[in-house]
């Protein structure tokens, strides 16, 4: 497997003169192997996004080294790794940049002055991994906020990045346009073996990853799959982060005196447990 | 009333003036305005009316759409037309009510300044009106591109034109759901004395700023991470391609101005 980014003992402060003042991020570390999803979970003020910036050089690090693509990111070779880390933000309207979705997915390539004959046929061809390609001549307002966001993956996908960063990419969606982002994220995930880092609070989205950091007060507070995560039950809800549904369900059912074997992430799991382990023959 | 406004708006169509290069209707309109000047008699300024008629009839956009929308120009265009009118004193005398004189060479004069008027309008609506706002900012920024060479930021202020177009309706939702939210506040927007209803603007605008300055932020990184570094080295999504049809026009406004040169006095 081969690396595409690490975080070696990185500390970053928004006031660096204050010595005392709380780290955003404190001596974090960690690996990113190409085609994982790691899920970056932590409330409010943990430094996820803290964590995000650092991730292209919109911030770099007072402390510790940010390896990108096996090599330190710098201010020499910035340009060159945002060329091949795809970034998608929170807000659907406020990163929309070209008049129409077609002008937007080709903004990226228009800053890395690819070729006009390239740039169409990136451009239909990234709209189409998100589904997105009858609508090559609208205009953001008249999309939905999930169709803004799949136009803001088909942008970054444009560039044919080696990882795609989601930043709470889908915090602002209704429920109907978080399914359509994530369903597309796997997708692409299944179909060309993208690396994706998601950074969330959203518990149900952070599951679907192949492993999760938590964070909480700047520090890495654990690290693991779904389940060890998962595992941690009560602590997650201390550090105010929403259980999914499944666990929260079995959780209550557990409370009332239902017999359940273990904790159930999905709601498949769930079921099953409920009808098996309560079957009197 | 902003349904009836038709200043910078566009309307999409596919006739031959729409399908025109943005270039080709800037160059034309702009020239337009200059040979205007050419006309000083019956003949010439006839010949500009029935050009700029030829080409709203090309243009598909109906007549009596476009002088409704003008409306607000009617009474400045009378205005004008009362001025030269009234004021003018040359020629025979056509009506006398004794205090106010009529000459000849003054109506004259009202009505070519007018047309001219009307004929200036109407050729500047029609480039917008068939123009979207994208296309006339790709096309001001390969005209201007010569202004490079003398560091004129041209780039930056076309892609500065475009996002700032890209943003307005975004712009309007927000506005609008502010006064929903201000209004459920209890703040009436439409009643009370001038003076009330401009205070009652303030909250209105403060939210509207902040909120426009954190979207420019959030937009800056958002361009910055998509490797946005200015203008070098950057090609092109939008290009623009030159046909016969925009030789043409360029032709029939050479011949424009052949005419007008002849028949001028």
């Amino acid at each position: 497997m081969t690396e595409i980014l690490s975080f070696h003992n990185v500390t970053f402060s928004y006031t660096p003169e204050d010595e005392t003042a709380r780290k955003a991020v404190q001596n974090v570390s960690f690996t990113v192997q190409q085609g994982e999803w790691i899920a970056i979970v932590g409330h409010n003020g943990s430094g996820k996004s803290t964590i995000a910036k650092l991730m292209n050089g919109l911030l770099y690090p007072a402390e510790g080294e940010v390896r990108v693509l096996r090599s330190a990111l710098t201010e020499e070779n910035l340009w060159d790794v945002r060329s091949k880390v795809g970034m998608v933000f929170q807000n659907p309207d406020n990163q929309f940049v070209g008049a129409t979705v077609q002008d937007d997915v080709a903004f990226s390539l228009e800053n890395n002055g690819v070729p006009y004959e390239e740039m169409v046929l990136r451009v239909k061809e990234a709209l189409k991994q998100v589904k997105m390609d009858q609508f090559l001549n609208h205009e953001p307002h008249h999309l939905s906020g999930g169709q803004k966001q799949r136009v803001a993956i088909a942008g970054a996908l444009a560039i044919h990045p080696q990882l795609l960063i989601l930043d709470e990419a889908t915090s602002m969606l209704d429920p109907q346009g978080r399914d359509e982002v994530l369903s597309t994220v796997q997708a692409l995930r299944e179909k060309i073996g993208l690396t994706v880092i998601s950074i969330t609070h959203d518990l149900e989205e952070a599951m679907l990853a192949d492993r999760i950091i938590f964070m909480n007060d700047g520090k890495k507070y654990a690290e693991g799959t779904p389940s060890e995560i998962f595992a941690l039950g009560e602590q997650l809800i201390e550090f105010g982060l929403d259980l999914p549904f499944a666990m929260k369900m079995t959780k209550l059912l557990q409370q009332q005196g239902v017999k359940l074997i273990g904790q159930h992430m999905t709601e498949e799991e769930l079921v099953n447990d409920l009808w098996t382990s309560n079957f009197n023959k | 009333m902003m349904e009836k406004m038709i200043f910078g708006r566009y309307i999409p169509g596919d006739s031959f003036v729409h399908k025109l290069d943005p270039r080709a209707k800037l160059i034309f309109v702009f020239a337009f305005i200059f040979i205007v000047f050419f006309a000083n008699n019956a003949v010439t300024y006839g010949l500009l009316l029935a050009f700029t008629l030829l080409i709203i009839f090309i243009s598909r956009i109906r007549l009596y759409f476009l002088i409704n929308g003008l409306k607000p120009i009617v009474f400045l265009m009378i205005f004008t037309f009362l001025l030269h009118t009234l004021f003018t004193r040359e020629g025979a005398v056509i009506l006398d009510f004794g205090f106010l004189k009529i000459y000849e060479q003054g109506l004259k004069q009202g009505i070519f300044i007018s047309t001219r008027f009307l004929v200036l309008v109407f050729m500047t609506s029609i480039l917008t009106l068939t123009t979207s706002p994208i296309s006339i900012t790709d096309g001001l920024e390969v005209l201007l591109n010569p202004l490079k060479k003398l560091k004129a930021p041209v780039h930056e202020l076309a892609l500065m034109m475009s996002i700032s177009l890209r943003f307005i309706p975004t712009l309007m939702d927000e506005t609008d759901k502010i006064m929903k939210a201000q209004m459920a506040r209890g703040s009436d927007l439409s009643a009370g004395p001038l003076k009330d209803r401009l205070k009652a603007v303030v909250p209105l605008l403060v939210p509207l700023f902040v909120s426009a300055f954190k979207r420019a932020e959030d937009l800056a990184t958002a361009m910055e991470v998509r490797g946005y570094r200015g203008g070098e080295g950057r090609t092109r999504y939008r290009q623009l391609k030159w046909d016969y049809r925009d030789t043409i026009c360029l032709i029939s406004l050479v011949v424009l101005t052949a005419l007008l040169v002849f028949y001028r006095n």
